[in-house]
C-alpha cells in the first residue's frame, strides 16, 4: 500500500469531503470573467444575415447596401472566407459508410437549414452591425426542404447536398443471431413507438468568440467559451493555416454548457477568419434567438423496440429500430451520429439477457445541426429500455421493484459484458435498486397511492434504472481520426513560498473542476487546500489534453492530478530526506505543508522552508542532490474503454385527468460512480442533470413546420425547467470504485440527466394506467395526455 | 436620433454623470459605458432574470428599460450590493452549499433573494420558489437556492426594510 | 400630457412607453422600429388609485405590484389583485404598469380579462378631448382596442365590488408566469341565493377576451348548484370558439375552458 491510499481514507482526508469551491466566490460576488465581459483594445462586433429559409438556392447577395451603413468595417459572403478557411467534414472513420457535406463558414450555393449564417458584418457596435443587416439583401430560390424522417429516406426526396446521393448520414446494425425465432415462441412480448422530442441546450450565456489575430506576429489569440480549448487551437490551426504554437485559445469563466460548447458552428469559424482578414479583434456574441437557430440540437429519434419475455418475467430478448434526425450535415468534429449509436447500444444495459438486435438509421434535415448534449443518447435508450420493462411488469403481474429484480445483472456477476459489446468492470444495479426502494419509502406512497385514488386523486410512481458511460478512451473519438485527445497533462509547482499551482488540462464550465483537482492534489501531496491554485482553460499554460466532456473531468482529470502529485511529493521528500541527513525519504511523509515522522507524525521541516531553499539557497543543497519541485505528467486511461456507472430513478407524479396538467411531488436518484470526491459538488450536478431530464419530459421540444422553420425560438416559447415546477431531489450513493485508476472516481456529471425523463414517463404511464391508457411521446404536453386520455 | 442623451444618476451609491444613446439599455449601459459585467444578458426579452438590478430598491429587469429612462434613479447591481456587505450571509450560504455551477445566472438570483427576504417573513419553500419563478437557472436542480434562501431566511430574525408583500386570495 | 399628445401627432412614427415590459421585447427582436419613443411613465396624470361615488379610480401607470398589494384595489377591484400573482414574474410586475397592459390587449394576458370581468370604463384623452369606452366595447380584435392612434389611456374605472357580489380567478399555465392555456374571472351578484347578474370573463381563448354570455345567461335565476354548474359549462360550448392552434385543438381549449369554469363555480358555491 502506498502512501497516497493511505491520504484517502484519513478522517480528515480531502478526497470525499464536501469542500465548498473556491472559484465561486467571484461568481458571487458578480465578478466572473466570462467572455461575454471581455472586451480587447480595438475590438469590433460581428452579426450574421441568416437564411429566412431551410433549403435554398443563394442566387445573389447584394451587400453595397451594408458596406455603405455607419460604423461597417466589414462584409464577408461564403465565398470570401472559403478563400482563407478550409473545409470542414464531420465524418469519423470508425463510423463505417458515414457521409457528410462538406462544411465552410459561411453559406456558399444554398442554405440548407433556416438560421444558418450566409452574410456576416464586422461593425464597431453589434447595434451597428445589426442596422446593417436589414440593407443586405440576397435573391433566394426555395427548394423543398426535408422535415419528415420518413420522406428523407425515400429515393424521391430532394437531397440536402447533391454530393451525398441521398438524405442517409449513416446506418449501423447490431444482430446476436437468433432474434425471430425467440420473438416468435416468446410467451410475452411488448412493444412500443417512443418519440422525443428535439431538444437544444439553453445554456445561460450564450455562445460567446473573440478572435483576436495580430497580423504583425502571426499570432491568434481566441478567447472562446468552450469546453474544450485544445480542440479549437487545432482546429484554428488546421483550417486557417496558422501554426499550432501561435494559436492560443483561452476558455475563462463559461456560463454552463453540457455538451453544447464542444462544437465546431460555422459562425465561431466565421469569426476567426473575420479577425484574420481585418487583423483586429472581432466578437460574436450569440443573442438568445439565434442560439435557437444555431446552437446543436438534440434527442430527435423515434424508436421502435419490443421486448420478449417468458411466462416467469423474464427479459429474454430485445428488438429496436431507431432513426434519428439530425440536421443537414454531420456535426464536426464529433459528428452527429454518436447519439443514435450510443441509444442502440445502451438500450438493456442494465439487464442480463444477451439476445439483442437493433438498426440504427442518421437521416439528414433541414433543421438546425444536432451533436452531444448532455447524457447524449443515454436519455432516449433509458426511456425506451424503461417504459418497455414497465410494460412487461404489467403483463405478467409482476410490480416494477419485482421484474428489475428479477432481470437486472446482479451485483456479483462482474466483469461482464452487454449483448451491445460494453464492458462492464462492476456495478451495482441491486444495491441501487434495494437503496432507491427505502429512500423514497416505496411502500408508503404505493399505499398512499391507492386511497388517493378513491377520493379521485391520481398518483403515479416510475423508476429508471440506467448506466452512464464516463471516463471515455481513445475508442470514442480518437480511433476514428478525431484529434480529441483522451488523455490529460497536468504541471504541478511549488511556489517559492511553499504553496502549490496545478495547471491542467481538464477544464471548469461551472461543475467544480478545480475544486476537485485542488482536493486531489492537496490530499495525495500533503498540503492544506487553501494552498493549492488550480489553473485551466489556457493553452499557453496548461498541457494538452482532453479537456471537459463524456464525465472525464474527475476521473481521468482527476488520476492525472493525483500522479503528478505523487511524483512532486517524491520529488520534495527526497530534497527534505537530503536535507534532514536521513538515508532514505521513505520514514517521511508529508502532512498539510509540513514533513513529518511518517510513524510519529513529528514535524521536521515545513514545506515552505525546503522551496525557499530550493530557490534561493540552492548553494546549500547537498551534493548530487537537486530540487524538482515542478513535475509534468500525463495520464491515458487504460484497462476499460469506458468507465460504466450505474444508478436509479424514481419520479412522483400527480395527474390532473382533467386537464392533463402534471405535478411533479418529488424525485430520487440514487447514483453509483464509483469514489466521490466531493459530495456538495456532486449531489447538486446530478439534480441540475436530473432537472434537465424533467424539462424534457414535461416541457421542453423544438418545434418545426412542415416549411422547416423553428416555431418556438425564443424563451417564452421553448419551456425551459424553472423553480416553481421542480420538485426536491433527494439524492443517496452507492460507491463501487474502478480499479482501472488509484482515485477509483469515475464521471457524475450526466448522470442526472440519463434516467430523470424515463422514470417520469414511467410515472405518468402508472397513474394512466387506470384510464387504460399510456403516453410513449415526451414531452408529455397537457395536449398529449388529454390526447391519451381519450379527448380531441 | 442617435445623438447621445445626457443622464444623471447614482448607481451603487455613486453619483454618476454620463451620456447614452436613447435606444442603448439600461443593462448594456451598466455593462459597457460603467463596466459594471456583473449583470447578465441571458435572454434580452425578460425572460431569464439574469439582468435584474435594483432601481429604486426594486428589482427590475435593465434589459427591458432604456438607459436614459433610469436619469434621476437610484441603481444598484449585484457589485453594489456585494461591496456593501448586505447579502454577504446569502453568498455565504450559496457558496457553502453550492448552490451555483456557472454562476451566469446566480447575480438576479442573489437579486430576487435579497428582495425576498427583505420583504417577506419566513417565506415557506414553496413562496421561495415562487419568488424564484422569473429566474432560469440551467446548471444547478434550484433545491440547494431554495435551501441556502430557506437558511438565511431562519437565520434572520425579522426583515431589513418596509413593507410586507401579501399575497391576493384568489 | 399635452407634450406627450402633441409629440406623438408632430412625429412620423412614434410608440408611447410606460413599463416598456412588452415593447421593449417587440424591440430587442426588432418586430417594432419606431422612430421616436415617448417615454410617459412619469406623467402624474396617469398615477395613482382613489375611490369615490362607487368607482375606483385607478391611474393607467399602477405597477402590476401595486395592483397586487394596493388595499383600495384588493378591496374593490379584487380580481386583479387576484390575478396580479400570475402576471409574468416578480420583476416583471415591479414595471409593467395595468394601462400598458389594458392597451396592449393581449388576449392572453390577466388584467384586460379581468377589466373585462369587473366592467370597467377606461378613461382615454387624445386629440379630441376626453371620453370614456366601457371594457365591453374596448377589446375589438387582436391587439387592437378602441384606442386610435396617439391616444393615451389615462385611467381606468372599476364599479366597486358590492357585498352581494361574489369573484373567484383562477388559470392554467405550463410553468408560473407563463401566459395561460386558458383562465377566467368571474363576478356574480347574488340575490339571496339566486344569482341575479354573472360576468365571466376568459384569457387565452381568442383574439381578445372572451365574455362568455351564454354561460352568464344561464346562471341567472339559478342558485349555484352542481346541475347549474352542469349547465353553464355546456353552454360555454356556444361561447368559445377558439383559433387553430399548433399547441391545443379549439376542442380542447374548450374542454379546459369548460373544466375551468366548473372548478371556479365550485369554489363559488362552496362560499355562497
Amino acid at each position: 500500500m502506498n502512501n497516497a491510499l493511505h491520504a484517502f481514507d484519513r478522517p480528515n482526508s480531502y478526497i470525499g469531503r464536501s469542500v465548498a469551491r473556491p472559484n465561486a466566490k467571484r461568481l458571487l460576488a458578480g465578478r466572473g470573467r466570462y467572455i461575454t465581459d471581455l472586451v480587447l483594445p480595438r475590438m469590433l462586433h460581428a452579426a450574421f444575415v441568416r437564411s429566412p429559409h431551410a433549403h435554398a438556392r443563394i442566387v445573389s447577395i447584394d451587400v453595397t447596401g451594408a458596406k455603405a451603413m455607419p460604423g461597417v468595417r466589414l462584409v464577408a459572403t461564403g465565398d470570401d472566407l472559403a478563400k482563407i478557411c478550409e473545409p470542414w467534414v464531420g465524418t469519423l472513420a470508425h463510423f463505417k459508410g458515414m457521409k457528410s457535406p462538406e462544411q465552410w463558414p459561411l453559406a456558399r450555393d444554398k442554405a440548407i437549414w433556416a438560421g444558418q449564417a450566409v452574410v456576416a458584418i464586422v461593425a464597431d457596435s453589434r447595434a451597428q452591425a445589426e442596422d446593417a443587416i436589414e440593407e443586405i439583401g440576397i435573391e433566394f430560390e426555395e427548394l423543398r426542404p426535408i422535415i419528415d424522417i420518413d420522406e428523407a429516406q425515400t429515393p424521391e426526396s430532394p437531397i440536402i447536398a447533391s454530393t451525398m446521393g441521398g438524405n442517409v448520414c449513416f446506418t449501423t446494425k447490431l444482430d446476436t443471431g437468433g432474434i425471430d425465432e425467440i420473438f416468435a415462441s416468446a410467451t410475452h412480448v411488448v412493444e412500443g413507438e417512443f418519440l422525443f422530442g428535439r431538444h437544444t441546450a439553453v445554456t445561460m450565456e450564450p455562445r460567446a468568440i473573440i478572435a483576436d489575430y495580430n497580423p504583425s506576429e502571426g499570432q491568434l489569440t481566441v478567447h472562446h467559451a468552450t469546453q474544450t480549448p485544445y480542440q479549437f487551437q487545432d482546429l484554428y490551426s488546421r483550417h486557417y493555416g496558422v501554426p499550432e504554437a501561435n494559436v492560443r485559445v483561452i476558455a475563462p469563466d463559461i456560463g454552463g454548457s453540457f455538451g453544447m460548447k464542444l462544437h465546431v458552428y460555422h459562425e465561431d469559424m466565421a469569426v476567426v477568419g473575420l479577425s484574420i482578414l481585418l487583423g483586429r479583434p472581432v466578437k460574436f456574441v450569440a443573442d438568445r434567438l439565434e442560439s435557437f437557430l444555431s446552437d446543436i440540437h438534440a434527442r430527435d429519434h423515434r424508436v421502435r423496440a419490443k421486448l420478449a419475455m417468458d411466462q416467469e418475467g423474464a427479459i429474454l430478448a430485445m428488438d429496436v429500430d431507431d432513426v434519428t434526425a439530425i440536421g443537414p450535415f454531420s456535426s464536426f468534429p464529433r459528428t452527429s451520429v454518436v447519439e443514435g449509436n450510443q441509444v442502440v447500444r445502451l438500450i438493456g444495459a442494465p439487464y442480463k439477457f444477451q439476445n439483442y438486435r437493433a438498426e440504427l438509421s442518421v437521416v439528414f434535415q433541414n433543421k438546425v445541426q444536432t451533436s452531444q448534449y448532455r447524457a447524449v443518447g443515454h436519455p432516449v435508450a433509458c426511456a425506451v429500455t424503461e417504459r418497455l420493462v414497465d410494460m412487461a411488469a404489467s403483463r405478467v403481474g409482476l410490480d416494477p421493484f419485482e421484474i428489475r429484480a428479477k432481470n437486472l445483472i446482479p451485483d456479483n456477476a462482474y466483469p461482464c459484458a452487454s449483448p451491445t459489446g460494453y464492458k462492464f468492470e462492476a456495478l451495482s444495479h441491486e444495491a441501487c435498486l434495494a437503496q432507491l426502494k427505502t429512500l423514497m419509502n416505496y411502500d408508503a406512497l404505493r399505499a398512499e397511492q391507492a386511497e388517493l385514488l378513491k377520493k379521485g386523486i391520481h398518483r403515479g410512481i416510475g423508476i429508471a434504472t440506467f448506466v452512464e458511460i464516463t471516463n471515455p478512451s481513445p475508442a470514442f473519438y480518437g480511433v476514428g481520426g478525431a484529434r480529441i485527445s483522451a488523455q490529460d497533462g497536468a504541471i504541478i509547482k511549488v511556489t517559492p513560498s511553499g504553496e502549490v499551482q496545478c495547471l491542467i488540462s481538464v477544464t471548469e464550465v461551472g461543475q467544480g473542476t478545480e475544486a476537485i483537482i485542488g482536493q486531489i492534489v492537496a490530499a495525495t501531496l500533503g498540503v492544506k487546500y487553501e494552498t493549492v491554485k488550480v489553473v485551466t482553460g489556457d493553452t499557453e499554460m496548461t498541457p494538452h489534453g482532453g479537456a471537459t466532456w463524456g464525465c472525464r473531468g474527475a476521473g481521468i482529470g482527476g488520476e492525472t492530478a493525483l500522479q503528478a502529485a505523487k511524483r512532486l511529493k517524491e520529488n520534495v521528500l527526497r530534497v527534505a530526506a537530503a536535507l534532514l541527513q536521513q538515508e532514505t525519504s521513505q520514514r517521511l511523509d508529508m502532512r498539510d505543508g509540513i514533513v513529518v515522522d511518517a510513524d510519529s507524525g513529528q514535524e521536521r521541516l515545513a514545506l515552505a522552508e525546503i522551496a525557499r531553499i530550493a530557490y534561493f539557497r540552492s548553494d546549500t543543497l547537498p551534493p548530487g542532490v537537486d530540487a524538482q519541485l515542478t513535475v509534468a505528467h500525463h495520464y491515458a486511461p487504460q484497462g476499460y474503454p469506458f468507465a460504466f456507472t450505474n444508478g436509479i430513478q424514481a419520479c412522483h407524479i400527480e395527474l390532473d385527468a382533467e386537464t392533463g396538467f402534471v405535478k411533479i411531488l418529488k424525485h430520487w436518484a440514487i447514483e453509483d460512480c464509483g469514489r466521490v470526491i466531493n459530495p456538495l459538488l456532486v449531489d447538486e450536478q446530478i439534480r441540475g442533470g436530473v432537472v434537465q431530464g424533467l424539462g424534457a419530459a414535461f416541457f421542453e421540444e423544438c418545434v418545426y413546420d412542415d416549411t422547416g422553420q423553428l416555431m418556438n425560438g425564443s424563451l417564452a416559447d421553448y419551456l425551459v425547467p424553472m423553480a416553481f415546477e421542480m420538485p426536491d431531489i433527494e439524492v443517496g450513493h452507492v460507491d463501487t470504485p474502478t480499479r482501472d485508476t488509484e482515485l477509483g472516481a469515475k464521471g457524475a456529471g450526466e448522470a442526472g440527466t440519463a434516467a430523470a425523463s424515463a422514470a417520469a414517463l414511467n410515472a405518468v404511464n402508472d397513474a394512466l394506467r387506470f384510464f387504460n391508457t399510456s403516453v410513449s411521446q415526451i414531452p408529455m404536453t397537457p395536449e398529449r395526455l388529454l390526447r391519451a386520455l381519450g379527448y380531441t | 436620433m442617435s445623438e447621445k442623451l445626457p443622464i444623471s444618476l447614482t448607481i451603487n451609491g455613486e453619483p454618476t454623470d454620463s451620456y447614452a444613446a436613447p435606444r442603448e439599455t439600461l443593462a448594456d449601459f451598466l455593462r459597457r459605458d460603467l463596466q459594471l459585467t456583473g449583470t447578465h444578458l441571458g435572454c434580452e426579452m425578460g425572460a431569464c432574470g439574469a439582468c435584474l438590478v435594483l432601481l429604486d430598491n426594486l428589482p427590475v429587469h435593465a434589459c427591458l428599460m432604456f438607459a436614459v429612462q433610469a436619469d434621476g434613479a437610484n441603481i444598484e447591481t449585484i457589485e453594489g450590493l456585494s461591496d456593501r456587505g448586505v447579502i454577504a450571509d446569502i453568498q455565504k450560504a450559496f457558496h457553502e452549499r453550492n448552490a451555483l455551477q456557472c454562476g451566469f445566472c446566480t447575480p438576479g438570483i442573489l437579486l430576487t433573494a435579497h428582495h425576498l427576504l427583505r420583504t417577506t417573513r419566513n417565506p415557506s419553500r414553496e413562496e421561495i420558489r415562487d419568488a424564484l419563478s422569473g429566474n432560469y437557472c440551467r446548471c444547478t436542480g434550484y433545491m440547494a437556492i431554495v435551501d441556502a434562501i430557506e437558511e438565511v431566511s431562519a437565520s434572520r430574525r425579522e426583515p431589513v426594510a418596509g413593507r410586507v408583500i401579501e399575497r391576493a386570495e384568489p | 400630457m399635452q407634450e406627450a399628445l402633441a409629440a406623438f401627432a408632430a412625429a412620423d412614427d412614434a410608440t408611447y412607453i410606460a413599463g416598456g415590459q412588452s415593447l421593449v421585447p417587440a424591440l430587442a427582436m426588432r418586430l417594432q422600429a419606431p422612430s421616436l419613443l415617448i417615454d410617459i411613465s412619469r406623467l402624474e396624470e396617469l398615477k395613482g388609485v382613489s375611490f369615490g361615488d362607487g368607482w375606483l379610480r385607478i391611474g393607467a401607470l399602477t405597477r402590476h405590484f401595486e395592483t397586487l398589494s394596493e388595499p383600495l384595489v384588493r378591496q374593490h377591484a379584487p380580481l386583479l389583485s387576484a390575478a396580479a400573482p400570475y402576471v409574468a414574474h416578480p420583476a416583471i410586475r415591479n414595471k409593467g404598469t395595468l394601462g400598458g397592459s389594458v392597451a396592449l390587449a393581449d388576449p392572453a394576458a390577466e388584467f384586460p380579462a379581468m377589466i373585462l370581468a369587473h366592467g370597467a370604463e377606461m378613461e382615454i384623452v387624445g386629440g379630441a378631448g376626453v371620453r370614456r369606452v366601457p371594457a365591453d366595447e374596448f377589446f375589438i380584435d387582436l391587439y387592437q382596442t378602441a384606442l386610435e392612434p396617439g391616444e393615451l389611456l389615462v385611467a381606468l374605472h372599476v364599479p366597486a365590488v358590492r357585498a352581494t357580489q361574489l369573484w373567484v380567478f383562477d388559470e392554467l399555465a405550463r410553468r408560473r408566469g407563463d401566459y395561460a392555456m386558458v383562465g377566467a374571472g368571474l363576478l356574480i351578484d347574488f340575490d339571496d341565493q339566486e344569482v341575479s347578474d354573472a360576468r365571466i370573463a376568459f384569457l387565452s381563448v381568442g383574439a381578445t377576451p372572451v365574455r362568455a354570455e351564454a354561460a352568464e345567461a344561464s346562471l341567472v335565476g339559478s342558485v349555484l348548484d352542481a346541475e347549474t354548474i352542469r349547465r353553464a359549462q355546456a353552454a360555454l360550448e356556444s361561447d368559445l370558439d377558439p383559433p387553430e392552434e399548433k399547441s391545443l385543438t379549439p376542442s380542447m381549449r374548450v374542454h379546459l375552458a369548460r373544466v375551468l369554469l366548473g372548478r371556479l363555480l365550485q369554489r363559488m358555491a362552496a362560499r355562497a
